[in-house]
């Protein structure tokens, strides 16, 4: 049986734009400040609103990069070609914007803060791994995650630098770094970082997640132990 | 209606297209994967699919058994609660009315807890599970359904978003009460009424 607790959804609220930065070329990432916030568990996400004049409204998913204890809650977007809802808010959106927002969403793919956990994340399926990076960092539980990550170029993986910071195996796909060639992660880049009585979560394109948690399987990993979320090849 | 957002207009408006529930998207041809856990890999000479609980004789199909039902075809739309939608399916199996005429529910039995091979679980009300609305399915466009979408036979319940059409379905357990499943207890609706947007827990 799978685990997992229930989190408040609640309904839609009205959120702020703080501020925003871009952490790697084709994104944007919305600081917000919301009205009757939940705290939300490292993880989870956000469905972002947004009405156009005549009442048409669009929604999609966000991964929160920020931890429970930021003031704001920091959504990440990837800016998609044809992206409705990613290209106005990479192009358009600016401080003091209003969108309407819900969530916390999602108790699955939700750390706990406490338990051991193996972050396995490729591209921008780092984010949500990032948000329980800074959670571990704000309470002084670093001990508790390994942490690898995979891109097709150190330039393309959001939040880079703090992930190395935090000791995380970062392979690039299409790139050599230092004495590694270009090369996918592998079960013997896994295998140090396996520790009794962890999570995995694994986050990345439907491609990569279904690689890596068949990688972390062979190894003798419980299914039932991994977490995974999966970014379809439509996500917008 | 919602609060105007400054600068958003929206993609150039063709008019609606009426099988798209509210707060869809059209995907196209896309067909995106969404699942919570490793793809368990099934052989369809060990796969079976159990109906159990409270009906009058519990019942186990394996590969050939259920392929030896009547045939039973869905065409048509599914909808997914991360808000794509998918015209025009064609998935073939068989309609769950043939393995409950055999397991006959009980008057006490009204709801179902469907449980996958990877621990998956969701529930229904039976109503939902009954009269030509819902499907066991082995083939999608005239070919095998693949692992990665729930193969090699997931549950279909096309009238609901797709987390209730459980993918590598093994058992059926017919219940006198309610009992949430995996995303129901994860901050999802019990039902899923993609037409009334019953997305999450309070909707």
């Amino acid at each position: 049986m799978l685990g997992g607790t229930a989190a408040p959804a609640g309904g839609w609220t009205t959120a702020t734009v703080a501020g925003l930065n871009r952490p790697i070329a084709r994104s944007v990432a919305l600081r917000l400040d919301v009205v009757d916030r939940v705290d939300h568990l490292p993880g989870q996400h956000y469905v972002l609103r947004l009405t156009a004049p005549d009442g048409y409204t669009a929604q999609r998913s966000y991964s929160v990069a920020s931890a429970p204890a930021d003031p704001l809650v920091e959504l990440f977007v990837e800016r998609l070609e044809d992206g409705e809802v990613s290209t106005y808010l990479a192009d358009v959106a600016e401080p003091g914007d209003s969108v309407e927002v819900r969530g916390p969403i999602g108790g699955w793919f939700a750390w706990d803060g406490e338990s051991p956990a193996l972050l396995v994340g490729g591209g921008t399926g780092v984010v949500p791994l990032v948000a329980m990076v800074r959670h571990a960092r704000a309470t002084g539980r670093e001990d508790l995650l390994r942490i690898a990550v995979s891109a097709r170029t150190l330039a393309e993986l959001p939040y880079a630098d703090e992930l190395v910071a935090a000791g995380a195996l970062v392979v690039a796909t299409r790139e050599g770094r230092g004495i590694r060639p270009a090369a996918r992660l592998t079960a013997m880049d896994l295998l140090p970082l396996w520790e009794e009585g962890q999570t995995a979560f694994v986050c990345g394109s439907t491609g990569f997640a279904e690689t890596a948690s068949q990688l972390l399987v062979e190894l003798g990993f419980a299914p039932s132990a991994i977490r995974i979320e999966r970014f379809g090849p439509s996500g917008d | 209606m919602p609060p105007t957002t400054r600068g958003f207009l929206g993609r150039s408006r063709q008019p609606r297209d009426p099988r798209l529930p509210p707060g869809q998207y059209d995907v196209g041809a896309d067909w995106p994967v969404l699942t919570a856990e490793p793809t368990p890999r099934i052989s369809t000479d060990t796969w079976s699919i159990t109906v159990a609980g409270n009906v009058e004789h519990p019942t186990t199909w394996d590969w050939d058994a259920v392929h030896a039902l009547p045939g039973s075809e869905y065409r048509g739309d599914i909808h997914c609660v991360t808000t794509w939608s998918k015209f025009d399916t064609r998935f073939a199996g068989v309609s769950l009315d043939a393995l409950w005429d055999v397991a006959r529910p009980t008057e006490a039995g009204r709801f179902v807890m469907a449980t996958s091979k990877s621990g998956y679980t969701t529930d229904l009300p039976i109503e939902d599970l009954t009269g030509g609305k819902a499907w066991l399915v082995w083939e999608f466009d005239g070919q095998p359904l693949s692992l990665e979408h729930g193969g090699p036979v997931r549950l279909l319940v096309p009238h609901l978003y797709f987390w209730k059409s459980a993918k590598w379905v093994t058992k059926l357990d017919v219940l006198q009460r309610d009992q949430q499943g995996f995303w129901e207890r994860n901050g999802y609706h019990d039902r899923g009424d993609p037409w009334r947007q019953q997305r999450y827990q309070g909707d």
